[in-house]
């Protein structure tokens, strides 16, 4: 017999590779990946100089091309979590995967880690390009920005972990999800008002969700240089959470697939 | 000699209907078994439930001595399998393919390991070719390939030989036959193609409707039927219970 030594960071790192080799396998998919955001910071980006002497507060300290940047972070990690996953059911490989010794929560790593180098390569060139075009540096913030990218990751995961699972239980039928779950947190989010614009009901619901909490901390500290650690520990709170329930959201849904026969059908 | 696989009353219900029902067989080491039925028969079903990707309502694996329903991943990495029913990434090359599995079941030395198989199955010339550019015979001998990455004790194959041509087909039962003798490995595969069964197998398992109404060696099911071939068995067998019913 072969020598084999399975461990989990092993199984991990394969499964990364398999990603990796997936995204060198194209290079029109490594520039989409960094298209859209440059995209959206270059029209952002535009309209913010319009609206820069009639809304000052609107556009200063490069708050509109900053929250716009990092709002694709969330969009990005979660459909890079998502697509990847997705592949699986394209290509009919889950039955495969599923025969080899990797554990779901192995798979869920490995889908995060791949989803955060994607949205890394989505992100970087946009940030970096902002600054010739515009003037806008969000290197400036610093630590916090990393706080701020981080969180809206974990959001993204979070997502991507109920969306795979409707996914593995449902099958390909509920693929649209996977576009418009973002959109449904957008208005609640706050991304380019203030949480006292929303209407009163609307600002409960916004409460429990963390992105909310990203972007309020992201103009205290771009518009009045204050750091409100609060709002990130209660984003990064509320990511824990949603992380826990989505992970748990999953597991479930595999158990459902195995035993709903569900895992050798996946596919197209 | 003690058997790797024991299956007792195995059980699988969808929705009230019985796929497999009260399954009870074992499979010795370094046995070849063909698992026969016609479609519905419960043979896929049967299958998933041995690779862990169907929970059984009821009943018990053991598989190397394991509770496999409880602790199937502490064998998963002894065993492996290939079905024209499921596919490896299109647009992988057949080395990255191979690459990848290698590292999931924790092969010591994957690059050495994919260069020794892909030799085994002839596909050496095909390694840096997209899994999307390959014929359908081409396919299954990359899938199998997959199937021995990490040289497996246990290894269940649905129609190994599915799509490929009856030369291939002959040196593919002579590889896996080889591998079997060399590895001490037991193989159990679904497959219509009687003739396969009657060249490749020591033990043949017939299903129907759920549930195993033969088991036997090719030679002893010929006596026992009297008949000069399996196909013609496995036709008197599946008439036989129909009139029965």
């Amino acid at each position: 017999m072969t020598e084999l030594r399975s461990s989990s960071k092993g199984r991990i790192f394969a499964l990364f590779t398999r990603y990796y080799f997936l995204l060198r396998s194209s290079w029109p998919r490594i520039i989409e990946i960094a298209y859209w955001p440059t995209m959206q910071m270059v029209v952002w980006g535009f309209v913010s100089k319009h609206f820069a002497p009639s809304s000052p507060e609107l556009t200063a300290g490069g708050v509109l091309i900053s929250v716009v940047l990092i709002w694709d972070t969330l969009f990005r990690s979660h459909i890079s979590y998502t697509l990847s996953f997705l592949e699986e059911m394209w290509s009919r490989n889950l039955g495969n995967l599923f025969v080899a010794p990797l554990r779901p929560w192995e798979l869920m790593l490995g889908l995060a880690c791949i989803s955060l180098i994607r949205t890394l390569i989505g992100m970087i060139p946009a940030a970096l390009l902002a600054i010739p075009f515009f003037g806008v540096s969000v290197f400036d913030m610093g630590l916090p920005l990393f706080a701020f990218f981080f969180n809206l990751v974990l959001t993204g995961w979070a997502m991507s972990q109920f969306v795979t699972a409707i996914l593995i239980r449902y099958g390909l039928g509920a693929e649209s999800l996977t576009w418009v779950l973002p959109f449904l947190i957008a208005p609640f989010s706050c991304i380019y008002y203030p949480l006292s614009t929303l209407p009163s009901w609307m600002q409960e619901i916004a409460t429990f969700i963390p992105t909310t909490y990203v972007f309020e901390g992201m103009r205290a500290f771009l518009i009045q240089g204050v750091w409100r650690q609060d709002l990130l520990l209660q984003a990064l709170g509320l990511n824990a959470i949603y992380l826990g329930l989505g992970m748990g959201a999953f597991l479930f849904a595999f158990r459902a697939a195995r035993t709903h026969g569900l895992l050798l059908q996946a596919g197209e | 000699m003690k058997p790797i696989l024991q299956t007792h009353a195995l059980t699988k219900v969808f929705r009230g209907v019985s796929a497999v029902d009260d399954l009870a067989f074992s499979l010795e080491k370094s046995s070849i078994t063909a698992l026969l039925g016609g479609n519905g028969a419960g043979k896929t079903t049967t299958l998933s439930m041995l690779l862990g990707l169907l929970r059984p309502t009821s009943g018990s694996i053991y598989l190397f001595g394991q509770d496999f329903i409880k602790n199937r991943f502490t064998v998963l990495n002894r065993m492996n399998f290939s079905s024209p029913y499921v596919d490896l990434p299109q647009r992988l090359t057949v080395r990255e393919n191979l690459l990848v599995y290698a590292k999931l079941y924790g092969v010591v030395n994957p690059t050495n390991r994919v260069e020794e198989v892909a030799a085994s199955f002839r596909i050496g010339n095909l390694l840096n070719q997209r899994l999307r550019r390959l014929s359908s015979g081409q396919k299954t001998r990359v899938s199998l390939a997959k199937a021995l990455i990490n040289k497996p004790e246990f290894l269940l194959l649905d129609e190994p030989t599915a799509s490929l041509d009856p030369d291939t087909t002959a040196w593919i039962r002579e590889l896996l036959r080889q591998y079997r003798d060399e590895q001490g490995a037991t193989i159990l595969f679904a497959s219509h193609d009687m003739r396969e069964v009657e060249l490749l197998c020591d033990k043949a398992l017939l299903m129907k409707e759920g549930r195993l109404v033969e088991e036997g060696t090719p030679k002893e099911l010929l006596e026992k039927y009297n008949r000069d071939n399996l196909e013609d068995v496995f036709l008197q067998v599946n008439r036989k219970k129909k009139k029965d019913d």
